[in-house]
């Protein structure tokens, strides 16, 4: 490898300190998102990080770069998605422009020769994310959110910008990164990735945090909601979460409902709040009935408000 | 964690001190071979990855150990879960097999576990055990306990646990989990009466019960292990299960495994599409793109090529011979509903009616049986299948929407209960429809025995298909959303 990792920085010298330093800029890190963040520093290895919707995939790029003050590069995939998009692409209009203005300039010295140095240099390349990432001066952290959705041939172009740090362009030759970036590929498991992308990652995988910890994260967004409130609202959702739903809540959606719940006051989440925000963490019409059904009769049970009608859930 | 050596390490290995990679390094890769055995496929590449990772943590953190090595080896969420089976049993085997060792010897010694032992010890853990005379120092360990309650972490707690039972028992055990546990605690002599009171000694005990959870967590898999009921790894992998039978099979279980063939389909699809991916030549979006370039048209637009998305017609028998295997079929083609441009389901015995609505509705798998055999009014008097009333109904109400882009699916056992077949409507449906397949839920063995007439209608459909396990219905399903050029 052309250059080492960089790592001498000392808020990156362990994985401790890596938690600490997410930590500080507003991501909570469990110790193995905080060990695979260190082992990515250290390594200089590309992450690949898994897991459902909503549970901070993105957030981890973000939070990264905010703790390490380094720019956030971010390709944003989607199906179709080809090298001209997230690579280079050659600006065509101007090589246009500069042979037309060429040829009317002087028609006769004009040598094919300076015009075909000239127009494949790098005044003529459009640089894309992943192009401007290698090509950074500065050390950068470059994700390339949602690769499971491209197709296989994009994954087959990333190979070389993964295990190499190098972008070869055929007209100007290889582009050697001069500082280490820190790569992030997030997946929403929709497919499965090739084995030869996976190899040259490290593989994180995120799921929803436990009770304890997202009630940490609400209380870090939201830190004027009461904490009762706070830890009662976590369980109602790792209830919902628990239920067969299309679209599970994920940890945003606890937030928002967090700051709604502040918003309208309430000190304590019974039948008729949750079911008059329900609409904030349950988003499909089928969801709806059935979480209403099941959660909002558990709550039920807190006292003061029995009314036992409504539909039995079926166990 | 970082200062001094934990307590399990103290008593398992030399301790980091004279902790290089190079020392573990066999252990580690006759650990990879574990894995490749339970059908992993671990590289060279990412075992050096793993060395790699290994270097620059703390390896005497167990938490920190198993997760550099799993996220360099394990890359993807089945692959983890098999890792973590794996890693206990081959670790904790080590571990134990250590402390059996020593137990045997009757000494107590640092000396460190390396692969060989490890072979040797391999098999029944324990198996050098069962004399009941712990020779171990006690003490010692109920020393480290009691640090290990103050200021310990949960994985600490857990590996005393474990060196508790085999150097108290020597693995032997009485057979009921909950007298083991209460001789664990009476010989370690741990008392909650003699912890401080008040609000110091409430963390301590709670460590203590964790302790104690440790300790009956690990009886448990052991009990398991020995009366070889150990929930293998290997099922993990298999999708090939039998068809759910039954009321007791619930939805969410349903959409688990959906969930999964969605996956492998979504693969799939892009596989099988390859570079003819794109369509014809856009010449509106080309000439427009050329506009750019002074009217050179340096970029060819193509139209893209949209992936099938069949409109299905699915007719299910739910007469009592069928009902399991219709359901569930008809649940997994719900689960898929958005695969497909237009769904809709029709059920039969003697007549047949239109369901559509009530697997949008019930997400669970009883209401939607229920709902289906008490509203759907299929059955007239006799409750037995009438293929040919059937033909004639469907053919009158619904054959007219039918376009050569629809799928007609048909799953039922065609016995016909001696009545008449009529294939000649079945044929005239397939002819108005584009694709049309039938489903028989049973083994080929059987068909065109009786009153089975499959080999009538046989004839007008594209394909049929025995489905009676779960996996064929999958590959059907597959078959059904393929991108195939016709």
């Amino acid at each position: 490898m052309a250059i080492s990792p960089a790592s001498d920085t000392p808020e990156l010298s362990s994985p401790e300190a890596v938690g600490a330093g997410l930590h500080s800029v507003g991501y909570l890190p469990d110790e193995t998102t905080a060990l695979v963040s260190y082992l990515a520093v250290q390594l200089g290895k590309p992450v690949l990080v898994e897991g459902p919707a909503g549970v901070g995939k993105t957030e981890l790029a973000k939070a990264l770069a905010r703790f390490t003050g380094r720019e956030l590069i971010r390709l944003q995939c989607y199906e179709g998605v080809d090298e001209a998009k997230a690579l280079y692409e050659w600006n065509y209009k101007k090589q246009l422009l500069r042979i037309q203005s060429g040829a009317a300039a002087d028609a006769d010295s004009a040598s094919w020769d300076a015009v075909q140095d000239n127009i494949f240099s790098e005044e003529f390349l459009l640089t894309r994310p992943l192009l401007q990432a290698i090509a950074s001066e500065e050390p950068v952290v470059l994700l390339i959110d949602e690769i499971d959705k491209t197709d296989h041939e994009f994954e087959a172009l990333l190979l070389e910008i993964l295990s190499d740090f190098q972008v070869s362009i055929p007209e100007l030759g290889v582009v050697e990164a001069t500082t280490h970036p820190i790569v992030l590929l997030t997946s929403n498991d929709s497919r499965e990735l090739t084995e030869a992308l996976k190899r040259r990652c490290l593989y994180l995988w995120l799921d929803y945090p436990e009770n304890a910890r997202e009630i940490e994260i609400v209380r870090m967004h939201v830190p004027d909601l009461d904490e009762k409130v706070a830890a009662r609202l976590v369980e109602v959702i790792r209830m919902v979460r628990e239920l067969d739903v299309k679209k599970p809540p994920s940890i945003s959606e606890s937030i928002d409902w967090a700051r709604t719940l502040l918003l309208l006051g309430a000190d304590r989440i019974d039948r008729k709040t949750f079911e008059d925000t329900m609409s904030i963490i349950v988003k499909h019409r089928t969801d709806m009935d059935l979480v209403a059904e099941r959660v909002g009769v558990k709550l039920d049970k807190s006292p003061a408000s029995i009314t036992g009608s409504g539909p039995r859930p079926a166990v | 964690m970082n200062a001094g050596v934990p307590a399990w390490a103290r008593f398992t290995t030399g301790g980091p001190s004279e902790g290089t990679a190079g020392g573990i390094g066999p252990l580690v890769v006759d650990f990879a071979r574990e894995l490749r055995d339970e059908g992993m496929s671990v590289g060279t590449s990412e075992l050096l990855d793993a060395f790699d990772a290994l270097s620059t943590v703390d390896w005497t953190d167990r938490a920190a150990f198993r997760e550099a090595m799993s996220t360099t080896i394990a890359k993807s969420q089945e692959d983890r879960t098999l890792f973590k089976l794996v890693f206990d049993r081959y670790f904790f085997r080590a571990t134990e097999a250590e402390a059996a060792r020593e137990h045997a010897g009757g000494e107590q010694g640092n000396e460190h576990p390396d692969g060989e032992q490890r072979k040797g010890d391999e098999g029944e853990p324990g198996e050098g055990g069962g004399d009941g005379e712990a020779q171990i120092d006690i003490d010692a360990l109920r020393e480290a306990i009691m640090e290990a309650l103050e200021n310990g972490g949960d994985d600490t707690l857990r590996d005393l646990a474990r060196l508790a039972i085999m150097t108290l028992s020597g693995g032997a055990s009485s057979g009921v989990i909950g007298v083991d546990v209460q001789r664990v605690r009476r010989q370690l002599e741990l008392r909650s009466q003699d912890l401080p009171p008040g609000e110091e000694g409430e963390d301590l005990r709670k460590q203590l019960q964790k302790f104690e959870q440790h300790v009956r967590r690990e009886l448990e898999a052991r009990m398991i292990a020995e009366t070889g009921n150990l929930p293998t790894a290997r099922p993990l992998n298999e999708m090939n299960r039998a068809l759910p039978s039954g009321g007791t099979q619930d939805l969410a279980a349903v959409h688990r495994s959906v969930k999964m063939l969605k996956r492998a389909m979504a693969t799939q699809g892009l596989e099988s599409r390859g570079h003819q991916r794109t369509g014809p030549i856009d010449v509106r979006g080309t000439m427009r793109a050329s506009l750019e370039t002074g009217g050179v048209p340096l970029d060819l637009r193509y139209r893209p090529r949209r992936p099938r998305r069949p409109e299905l017609y699915v007719l299910c028998d739910v007469s009592t011979s069928v009902t399991s295997a219709s359901v569930f079929f008809l649940s997994i083609l719900h689960a898929l509903h958005d695969s497909f441009k237009r769904l809709r389901t029709f059920v039969f015995i003697e007549r047949v009616a239109e369901v559509t609505d009530v697997f949008e509705q019930e997400r669970s798998f009883k209401a939607a049986s229920e709902k289906i055999s008490n509203t759907a009014g299929v059955a007239d008097i006799s409750g037995y299948t009438d293929y040919g009333r059937v033909w004639v109904d469907f053919h009158d109400q619904v054959a007219a929407d039918l376009d050569p882009r629809s799928t007609v699916i048909v799953l039922g056992d065609a016995r016909t209960n001696g009545r008449e077949p009529r294939a000649d409507l079945f044929g005239k449906v397939t002819e108005k429809a584009g694709r049309s397949f039938w489903l028989n839920p049973e083994p080929r063995l059987y068909w065109n025995y009786g009153d089975s007439v499959i080999g009538v209608y046989e004839r007008f459909c594209d394909g049929v298909f025995e489905c009676w396990t779960s996996k064929q219905l999958e590959d059907f399903v597959r078959e059904l959303t393929a991108v195939r050029p016709r």
